[in-house]
């Protein structure tokens, strides 16, 4: 880790300012990646702004749906009653999270921009397209057993978003508040913040270097309502998905009015499932239906040797998911 | 009784190595290498040099080189013998390259970061599947010490012939010791000839004898300390690079250095449980009796060593098989030599084995209990010998009532919970009493307290709470009124935590060293007039909780104490040599044991062979569509002869399964096949298992007696409850699923492909 000064920026202003005069520096929440990650030297800083002080705080239900500070911290939001009462896949896919310690560190915003624990891209003694433009991937040929099936390109197969709460809030079609150093704000929703890696892996999300996650706000739909996240790891706690899926289903008069399927662990980023989601929208549901969405929310997936079960992984994992929620 | 060291570790006054504090300490920090294979071109250090607080910055250019590297000692006490940074060349990725000694660990680790290493990168050669490694026949494993050839009897012949044969081949992943404290060390020069070592270590004996060695300097000037340990599993037990470097530093620099291993450093400091395959061919009678167990290893080693672990010992003695067979292959890759790691040998080795017992017991259609019994060896086999005590059959029938073992069902793929599938499985455990001694102290003062020392170690298991309890009972005081002391080669020579001799050896130390103040103390007693034994013979007077007393009358007699305060000495001091397994019968029952009429020509010292024996059960719910497996109840039942400690044996034994289970469904350490280095070296990426892995664990010991293995019968117990844990949980996943996992860890990718494929 290198020497790098600190600031604690009282109004959101300062901290973008400083952020964008400075191409080197940071922000920092609650730090979980962000030391990890300079601890590993895998990101050098030269000044930290620490946001913490900054009024993006609080839960609350708005007529655009639930409004969440992005300075939230995981288990605040991850135990709320509104979270838990009308996005159960919100709170699962907080509470299946890292560990109680992480969660209690870890801010809402923060995770948003977890980055990948591809282990070629966290030591720096390997090539990595998404680390160091242009060197190459090791993954492609070597331990590819955690990453990617869709949305890979040749320079980059990393799960580029590794956690949870990103593929709930991308099935739930949630929208990010992003605010830049001129005070101006827009949003966009979480569906459109990733990138593919394409040929540019180090560029993960549209976030300017002046831009601050401000807040994430959830529509409040009745799939929501009746949403579930469903985790696949290798142990039972404080670890990655291998697969996960976060799926909401509204279903009156026993035929599906909307769906919301989106998968974890097997994309480069959130994988939302849109045709599986149209296939689902109008049928009764039953195994033989989610079984069909499950081949199409799969399909096009590229496995590589270590990485190929996740087809099939996702696929139950997502079955298995709607099925719960369907109560089957 | 509970720990007696247990306050000091919660309040936080028990100080591990690296926690010791001596005025003046500097910090050191490796930089390690990041290709494995290849040399160094150039060093640059000029960015690194201008932090603040640079003491020096030692490369392979100036480091102080040691008297003897460990390839010019005969004795050898370490796994590897290679000694990084004595040249340009890299063998391995994680080599220790550089050493910055800074004022402030923070200096430290930002200059080692700062320093350019240039490389020729030569292409690694990255295990013993690599297209590029040649397997070869070492002859002889582990620096020569143990045959990498045994045969009994005619194995291929036999296997031939025989109406049942089975062969499977079964593979280890790299497994990572991953103790909760990392390796430390805190080298302490007081002069060019006197050195004080805080060290993470198993083994004090060991590294100061390596120290010496290495130094050129007497043993008597070289101290090692270690008051506590938190977990080492084998691998504090070695000697490894960052100690000696961390030495020569310190002199160098005339100051106290502390370096302390980072958390991806563990993965290539301190060994590891090599990549491996067994094949196991097993021949067996229509009616299950075994009659030929073949069986051959593949596995990686170090450019320089050739160690592997000995899966084959427990294949020789755990069943009455007339003939036997092992044979190693080893391949050299670029990677540091791997080293014992909890149950070496055993662990693996039960995998094979076990999992091979219930195909048998399977395609016989016999009980997996059933046909251990038709396979029961009244004997050692491996040796001829007798056993000097064996319950295994009784652990099997308490561990299969505590289970409910009757209610399991036979046909695999049967019994459902809900959308997941359950099974049962057992598996036996096994590990040989490895004969050891050391020497104690003993010190009684007339107050009525004792000091006692011994040299040996705490892992954490219980050394202290166990010595305690044996020294109160051989002194007659309360356990409150002794102070053990240990983890100082000042103190009398004791073995190490390892291979499960601590207990039984340091409790015959101390027995034989409060022996010897008896003694002393019954001579002052028969030669003083107010003594009630006055004038008794001393070989009249038997000894019993700090008692003395007339052996015929034991009325007449009083306590060590009373007569030592008469004596007007403050104190007296008895010393001993305690022996654990063979040279312990030797010593007490002849050359030949107690066992005059074996005449097995093949037996070699001592009349009986010793091991400790255990039986686990489980259950498993696995998951036919996510292929989880999870475990959800576990019985271990073992005879381990006299348990010292109920509370802290039973936390072993819990420990063994745990550190089981984490080998059978999650540990696993990725090479990358191209670089040859590591691609999870951290505790996130390299699993081992949380509490909700872990479900409520029942340990019971059966009651055994071994007169033969040492004063107090007591076994080793340290890495019996991890022997045969792998094979369990396989075995209840075929009886859950008709799937039989031959490749470890057992994870959720390798699960659904076997499911996918037909029963």
């Amino acid at each position: 880790m290198n020497n790098f000064s600190y600031i604690q920026a009282d109004k959101a202003k300062e901290a973008t300012a400083a952020k964008r005069d400075d191409k080197s520096a940071a922000f920092i929440a609650g730090g979980t990646t962000l030391i990890d990650l300079m601890k590993l030297n895998v990101e050098n800083h030269d000044q930290l702004i620490d946001v913490n002080m900054l009024p993006f705080r609080g839960i609350e239900m708005t007529k655009n749906g639930l409004r969440i500070g992005a300075l939230e911290r995981m288990s605040e939001v991850g135990e709320h009653p509104l979270v838990v009462q009308n996005f159960p896949a919100v709170s699962e896919s907080l509470l299946l999270a890292a560990s109680a310690q992480l969660r209690n560190m870890a801010s809402i915003g923060g995770n948003v921009l977890q980055r990948t624990r591809c282990g070629y891209f966290r030591d720096t003694a390997f090539p990595c397209n998404k680390r160091e433009p242009g060197t190459g991937c090791p993954a492609l040929e070597g331990d590819n057993r955690n990453l990617a099936i869709l949305g890979t390109s040749s320079a980059c197969i990393a799960t580029s978003y590794p956690g949870d709460l990103s593929v709930a809030l991308t099935a739930l079609d949630a929208v990010l508040t992003l605010e830049n150093a001129k005070g101006k704000q827009r949003e966009v929703p979480i569906t459109k913040f990733y990138l593919l890696p394409g040929t540019t892996p180090q560029k993960e999300t549209v976030l300017e270097a002046d831009e601050l996650i401000v807040a994430v706000t959830i529509p409040q739909t009745a799939a929501a309502r009746k949403s579930k996240y469903l985790k696949v790891r290798d142990r039972s706690s404080y670890a990655y998905a291998l697969a996960s899926a976060a799926v909401g289903l509204e279903v009156q008069g026993g035929l599906i009015r909307s769906a919301r399927v989106a998968l974890g662990g097997v994309g480069t980023q959130p994988w939302r499932c849109s045709e599986a989601e149209k296939m689902l929208v109008g049928k009764a549901p039953s195994e033989a239906v989610f079984r069909a969405a499950a081949e199409v929310a799969l399909r096009g997936a590229k496995p590589r040797e270590h990485n190929a079960f996740k087809v099939e992984m996702a696929q139950n994992t997502l079955v298995r998911a709607l099925s719960e929620v369907a109560s089957l | 009784m509970d720990r007696v060291d247990g306050p000091a570790k919660v309040t936080g006054a028990a100080r591990y190595s690296a926690e010791i504090n001596v005025p003046g300490t500097v910090y050191g920090v490796l930089k390690s290498s990041t290709i494995a294979k290849g040399r160094i071109t150039n060093i640059d250090t000029t960015a690194a040099a201008k932090e603040p607080g640079i003491l020096n910055i030692f490369t392979h250019q100036n480091l102080p080189k040691p008297a003897k590297t460990p390839k010019q000692i005969e004795k050898w006490r370490a796994a590897q013998s290679y000694l990084p940074m004595q040249d340009d060349q890299i063998q391995y990725a994680g080599q220790p390259v550089a050493l910055v000694v800074a004022a402030t660990l923070e200096a430290a680790t930002q200059a080692a970061a700062l320093i350019k290493v240039t490389y020729q990168a030569d292409t690694p050669i990255d295990s013993y599947h690599d297209p590029k490694a040649e397997l070869f026949d070492p002859q002889k494993i582990q620096q020569g010490k143990k045959d990498g050839h045994v045969v009994r009897g005619n194995p291929q012949q036999a296997f031939d012939g025989a109406a049942i044969r089975h062969e499977a081949t079964y593979v280890h992943a790299i497994n990572h010791h991953s103790p909760m404290e990392p390796a430390a060390t805190l080298a302490v020069w007081e002069g060019a000839d006197k050195l004080t070592v805080y060290e993470a270590s198993q083994n004090v004996t060991m590294h100061q004898g390596n120290l010496a060695e290495l130094l050129g300097m007497p043993r008597e000037q070289i101290r090692v300390v270690t008051k506590y340990i938190g977990g080492g599993f084998g691998c504090k037990g070695s000697f490894w690079p960052h100690t000696i470097l961390t030495v020569l530093a310190a002199r160098a620099v005339n100051r106290p250095v502390k370096l302390v291993l980072t958390r991806p450093q563990m993965f290539t400091g301190v060994g590891h449980r090599e990549d491996q395959e067994q094949t196991l061919k097993m021949g067996a009678t229509a009616d299950g009796k075994l009659v030929s167990i073949v069986h051959s290893k593949k596995a990686t080693t170090s450019p320089w060593d050739n160690y592997t672990e000995s899966n084959g010992k427990i294949m020789d003695m755990l069943y009455a098989c007339p003939n036997y067979s092992t044979v190693y292959e080893l391949a050299r890759a670029n990677v540091m030599t791997s080293v014992w790691m909890r149950a070496p040998g055993e662990a693996p080795g039960s995998f094979a084995l076990e999992s091979s017992m219930d195909d048998l017991a399977h395609q016989l259609n016999i009980d997996p209990l059933e046909i251990r019994l038709r396979n029961y060896a009244d004997h050692d086999h491996s040796s001829g010998k007798p056993w000097s005590s064996k319950s295994l059959k009784q652990c099997y029938t308490r561990g299969a009532e505590l289970f409910g073992w009757n209610k399991r069902n036979p046909k695999p793929g049967q019994t459902r919970r809900g959308n997941l599938l359950v099974g049962h499985g057992m598996a036996s455990a096994t590990y040989p009493v490895h004969s050891s001694q050391g020497t104690a102290r003993v010190r009684l003062f007339a107050d009525g307290h004792a000091v006692v020392e011994a040299g040996a170690t705490d892992l954490g298991t219980g050394t202290y709470t166990v010595m305690t309890q044996v020294s109160a009972d051989a002194l007659g005081l309360p356990p409150e009124k002794i102070r053990f002391e240990l983890g100082d080669t000042r103190l009398p020579t004791a073995p190490g935590s390892g291979g499960s001799v601590a207990a039984g050896t340091v409790a015959s130390s101390i027995m034989a060293a409060a022996e010897d103040v008896w003694d002393k103390v019954v001579k002052m007693a028969v030669a003083d007039k107010k003594s009630p034994l006055y004038k008794v013979k001393p070989t009249d007077v038997k000894v019993e909780l700090g008692r003395m007393f007339l052996a015929k009358d034991p009325k007449k007699g009083e306590t060590l104490l009373a007569a030592l305060g008469r004596s007007g000495q403050p104190d007296i001091e008895g010393s001993g040599t305690g022996k654990y397994g063979a040279g312990y019968e030797e010593k007490n029952f002849g050359q030949n044991g107690a066992d005059q009429n074996n005449d097995n020509k093949e037996k070699k010292s001592g009349g009986h062979s010793m091991h400790s024996f255990g039986a686990h059960f489980c259950e498993v719910e696995v998951d036919p569509d996510l292929g989880t497996v999870r475990i959800t109840r576990w019985v271990g039942v073992h005879g381990v002869g006299t348990v010292l400690n109920l509370k802290t044996a039973t936390s072993q034994m819990k420990g063994g399964a745990i550190y089981g289970i984490g080998a059978a469904l999650m540990e696993d350490t990725f090479r990358d096949p191209n670089f040859a280095r590591y691609t999870n070296a951290d505790l996130a990426g390299y699993h081992i298992p949380v509490n909700a892995d872990i479900p409520e664990i029942q340990v019971e010991f059966v009651p055994e007696t071994d007169p033969y293995i040492n004063y107090l019968g007591v076994k080793g117990i340290g890495e019996l409850g991890m022997v045969g844990v792998a094979a369990a949980v396989g075995n209840a996943i075929f009886n859950a699923t008709g799937r039989r996992m031959r490749s470890l860890p057992i994870t959720p990718d390798k699960m659904l492909e076997a499911l996918r494929l037909p029963a």
